[in-house]
């Protein structure tokens, strides 16, 4: 789905993204969603209903966890934006996603990147969250296939890896 | 109940990471929206606004440059206008008339995706409408005949013993009818296709589907091109469900014809809206139960009638609704049954596959009906089934011999302990006479076969490959997809099982029909089992091989099949080993009365519910959820206990959640915002157990796995919300409006009751 873009010629705008600095041309009311998959290839936040119920397009921007089908992307100017490409790469996982692999928090994987980066900003505000705090911190995230049980599970094993780091 | 059919293994039966997994975790995985082709142009869809009529003017509104679109019409298809499945009524585009909101009747494409909405927008149609079907009892009433003679796409009957002998030894006859609603699978990523033509190649399309050759066929049918002419590639495919089993034929369809005329390749990308209005959902029912039971609660004998609303054209209804019909008796015992079965058409967009595949609506009837009889009897709904269960050695309801060890009964006493049942439900029996809230147990029983049914996998005749490559590395070559399940991953342990292998040394190739033969569709919990099977057989063959050539030994390590293998394709190049699927000499099945081995395999399951319903807000939510099931061999447990956890968050969200609000035959609530799937916060801890008895007919003893849990949902809960409130409910989805109503209704009655 796509809003209007007639509000404006496009223009230029900078923001950092993975803490790389990004200049894109763009209409002032594009999606930031869009931006990123078209423009600049981050293809890893997907569009699943493009009005912010699924959440999986979920970024975090300026550390807050956004839907980036709702966002124009004028908003982002000079923000600072992380995607699920800024978190680890296929040799070199993070927590996370090496605990979403192994306890079956991805199946058809379309939700994975927006849920990957919605428990990841749950950590980040709430290291220890209960299960009812999981339960609810995610519960802006769709998943069709899981059932959140194993969702849950890796949220569960990727603390447990951070506690067992930190001595 | 584990027994000697279960061999060792080293890497069956161990979680080991999904073969894709890395790429999805990180958003590295490629689905069709994330891959661009140079030149791509995107195409949209003009599609019917009314249910039916004769389409009698089209305009294009001048306010587009219609000169930078291509624009494809059904007289542009080179072959034959239909979407070849079953039945070829379906059209690709509508021609002269239309059957159902949201057909398509024009194709457009152009370089900018951003202009092709106001574009669809700007093409009028002028219509004469005809009278409309839009529910299975006026299609019955045949008043209006909307398709064939008598708007029935398929009928069954099956009839074992003598039923009407039956009505006079019974004690009681019990009688109920049960609805169930459509459900939109919802998959997370929307349809979507990529199609590209070249004069001397011919057409590819790569995109998000189940059933790679479905679309092959239709393809090669619509565009009148050999088969060699027609390249279909899966995409990483985000959910499917059975959603994405024949409608991608229509889109493939769609694409390929505007990448014929426009020479470029062009991508059709369904948003949320245009996917839920137009594609295939599951097929709402009726279904009529009449029993005859004794006064022990034992039954008799009893007619079944169930009813399936196919929507406008056949697509799979006769298949769901064979499945449908074969498990309406569910895991019981009927002396004598007689089943009749019919799919109607109406004008809907035609319902499709959808995980269960008619079973979860004919056994949400029996296991609610379970309930009734028990109430009638006297008995608990325990006993009830109890006294029923279906043993080792008796036949079903197609006369089939359960030769599977089952034990229905151990299995529901584990079920009940698991749950803490009885202690919970004489809990909630005091806990229910004072406050707001009531709380209930259900629980229901039943099964699910595996693969084609009856003489389906023998027509199928599954080809799977195995290959040694130049690397000394394996790959396993199979038209069966992944979509979230663990295909690629199960696959690959069994053919490494098998060859003696570490999972790491055994690839899969991407389900491509240029480099993949046809191992048929994946659906019909028939991947692990049917396709998993073959992958061992044509596994073998590559070590016989090996050892026949003299390059391995009886017993060898990694490093020495390895060297085997590349000495053996050094010398003659790259090695295949095909296995066939043959249906077995001893397996009986008869089409025309529909009796006999229905499935090679069943899987078993006893389910309970715990469940809450709020009197100030009317709803109702599940507490606790205990799936037991017996899948013969687990796999792979990780996977496994997710495809029955998702099956049952998809089952919850069928009973309480998710409506499909119906206007004229168009889905008025095609968004996520008011078609309601069950978040994190709405369910309750899914609890997974599995019981291992193995089966002759899989790899290593597996079962289909993946429809199961879609079945005993929805009758567990109703059964517990029953149970909660005392007000008999048979119909899903149930919604807070539907539980006012009834209280509201019961009260009256008592106040009335009470004034007389």
């Amino acid at each position: 789905m796509t809003g209007s873009l007639e509000h404006g010629p496009p223009f230029e705008l900078s923001f950092t993204v993975n803490g790389e600095r990004k200049t894109v041309h763009a209409y002032p009311m594009e999606r930031l969603l869009d931006t990123l998959r078209q423009q600049l290839g981050l293809t890893g936040a997907k569009e699943g209903c493009g009005e912010g119920e699924c959440g999986s397009c979920s970024v975090l921007m300026d550390g807050a966890l956004v839907n980036s089908c709702l966002v124009p992307v004028l908003q982002a100017r000079d923000a600072d934006i992380v995607t699920i490409e800024g978190l680890g790469a296929v040799g070199r996982l993070n927590d996370l996603q090496e605990a979403f692999l192994q306890c079956g928090g991805a199946q058809c994987g379309i939700c994975t990147p927006g849920m990957i980066l919605a428990a990841a900003h749950l950590l980040r505000k709430n290291p220890g969250p209960t299960m009812e705090e999981i339960r609810e911190g995610l519960s802006g995230n769709l998943c069709r296939c899981t059932g959140y049980m194993q969702i849950f599970e890796s949220v569960a094993e990727a603390m447990r890896r951070r506690d067992s780091a930190t001595p | 109940m584990k027994n000697d059919r279960i061999v060792d293994s080293r890497i069956v039966g161990v979680s080991v990471p999904r073969k894709e997994g890395r790429d999805k975790v990180t958003g590295q995985a490629q689905y069709v929206d994330d891959m661009t082709l140079p030149h791509l142009l995107y195409g949209g869809t003009v599609r019917s606004r009314i249910p039916r009529g004769k389409i009698r003017k089209i305009t294009f509104e001048p306010e587009i440059a219609w000169g930078e679109f291509v624009i494809v019409s059904a007289e542009d298809i080179p072959g034959k206008n239909c979407v070849a499945l079953i039945v070829d009524d379906q059209p690709c585009l509508a021609h002269e008339a239309v059957n159902h909101p949201e057909e398509p009747i024009l194709l457009l494409a152009h370089p900018d995706r951003h202009l092709l909405p106001k574009a669809v927008a700007a093409v009028s149609i002028e219509y004469d409408p005809l009278p409309v079907v839009l529910t299975i009892e006026e299609s019955e009433r045949h008043s209006e005949i909307i398709w064939g003679t008598d708007n029935t796409f398929k009928t069954y009957r099956m009839e074992k013993g003598d039923v009407d002998a039956a009505w006079e030894k019974a004690d009681y006859i019990v009688e109920g009818e049960y609805t169930t609603g459509a459900q939109e699978q919802l998959y997370i990523e929307n349809n979507g296709m990529i199609a590209a033509f070249d004069p001397q190649q011919g057409i590819t399309v790569w995109g998000s589907l189940q059933c790679p050759y479905y679309v092959h066929k239709a393809l090669m049918a619509l565009c009148n091109l050999p088969a060699d002419k027609v390249r279909v590639v899966q995409m990483e495919t985000g959910g499917a469900f059975g959603g994405k089993e024949e409608y991608p034929s229509m889109i493939a369809a769609h694409a390929a014809l505007l990448a014929m005329k426009s020479g470029r390749p062009v991508k059709i990308i369904y948003d949320r809206m245009e996917d839920m209005a137009a594609t295939t959902k599951r097929h709402p029912s009726r279904t009529r139960h009449r029993t005859a039971v004794s006064k022990d609660g034992k039954i008799l004998g009893g007619e079944i009638e169930f009813a399936i609303d196919g929507g406008a054209y056949t697509t799979l209804s006769p298949v769901v609704l064979s499945r449908g019909a074969i498990h309406a008796g569910g895991a019981y015992y009927w002396p004598s049954v007689r089943v009749s079965a019919k799919a109607v058409a109406t004008n809907a967009p035609p319902h499709g596959a959808f995980r269960g595949f008619g079973a979860p609506q004919s056994l949400f009837a029996l296991e609610r009906h379970m309930d009734r009889i028990a109430q009638v009897v006297g008995l608990s709904p325990i006993e009830v089934r109890r006294r029923n269960f279906l043993k080792p050695g008796q036949t079903t309801t197609t006369e089939q011999t359960v030769r599977e060890p089952i034990d229905l009964d151990k299995l529901l006493d584990r079920a009940l302990e698991l749950s803490d049942y009885r202690a919970k439900k004489d809990h909630f029996a005091k806990e229910n006479a004072s406050g707001t809230r009531r709380k209930g147990m259900g629980i229901a029983a039943f099964l699910h076969g595996a693969g084609f049914t009856g003489s389906g996998e023998g027509y199928l005749s599954s080809v799977v490959g195995v290959e040694g490559c130049a690397d000394g590395r394996v790959r396993v070559l199979v038209s069966s997809t992944e979509f979230g399940q663990g295909t690629k991953t199960v696959l690959c342990q069994i053919a490494a099982e098998t060859l003696g292998l570490p999972y790491e040394d055994v690839d899969i190739a991407q389900a491509d029909t240029d480099q993949v033969p046809n191992s048929g569709p994946t659906v019909a919990s028939r991947t692990v089992m049917v396709v998993g099977k073959l992958v061992q057989s044509a596994a073998l063959g590559i070590k016989q091989t090996l050892l026949g050539g003299g390059l391995l030994g009886g017993s060898y390590s990694p490093e020495e099949f390895r060297a085997a293998c590349q000495k053996q394709v050094g010398a003659r190049g790259p090695f295949r080993s095909w296995a066939h699927f043959e249906a077995p000499s001893d397996v009986f099945w008869d089409d025309e009365k529909y009796r006999g081995e229905a499935y090679a395999a069943y899987a078993w399951a006893v389910y309970v519910a715990e469940v809450t319903v709020d009197l100030t807000t009317y709803s109702a939510s599940v507490n606790d959820f205990v799936a037991l099931q017996e899948v013969g061999k687990v796999l792979h447990p990780v996977l496994a206990r997710g495809q029955i956890a998702g099956g049952i968050a998809q089952g919850i969200g069928y009973t309480l959640y998710e409506k499909v609000v119906w206007q004229d035959g168009r889905m008025q609530n095609g968004q996520m915002t008011n078609y309601i799937m069950p978040t994190s916060a709405d369910l309750p801890p899914i609890r997974v157990f599995f019981e291992e008895l193995g089966n002759v007919h899989g790899a290593f003893g597996a079962k289909g796995i993946g429809e199961l849990p879609m079945d005993g949902p929805a009758p567990a809960i109703i059964n517990a919300v029953e149970d909660a409130l005392k007000v008999r409910f048979d119909s899903i989805p149930l919604l807070p409006e539907d539980i006012f109503e009834a209280l509201t209704a019961k009260n009256e009655a008592q106040v009335s009751g009470g004034a007389r």
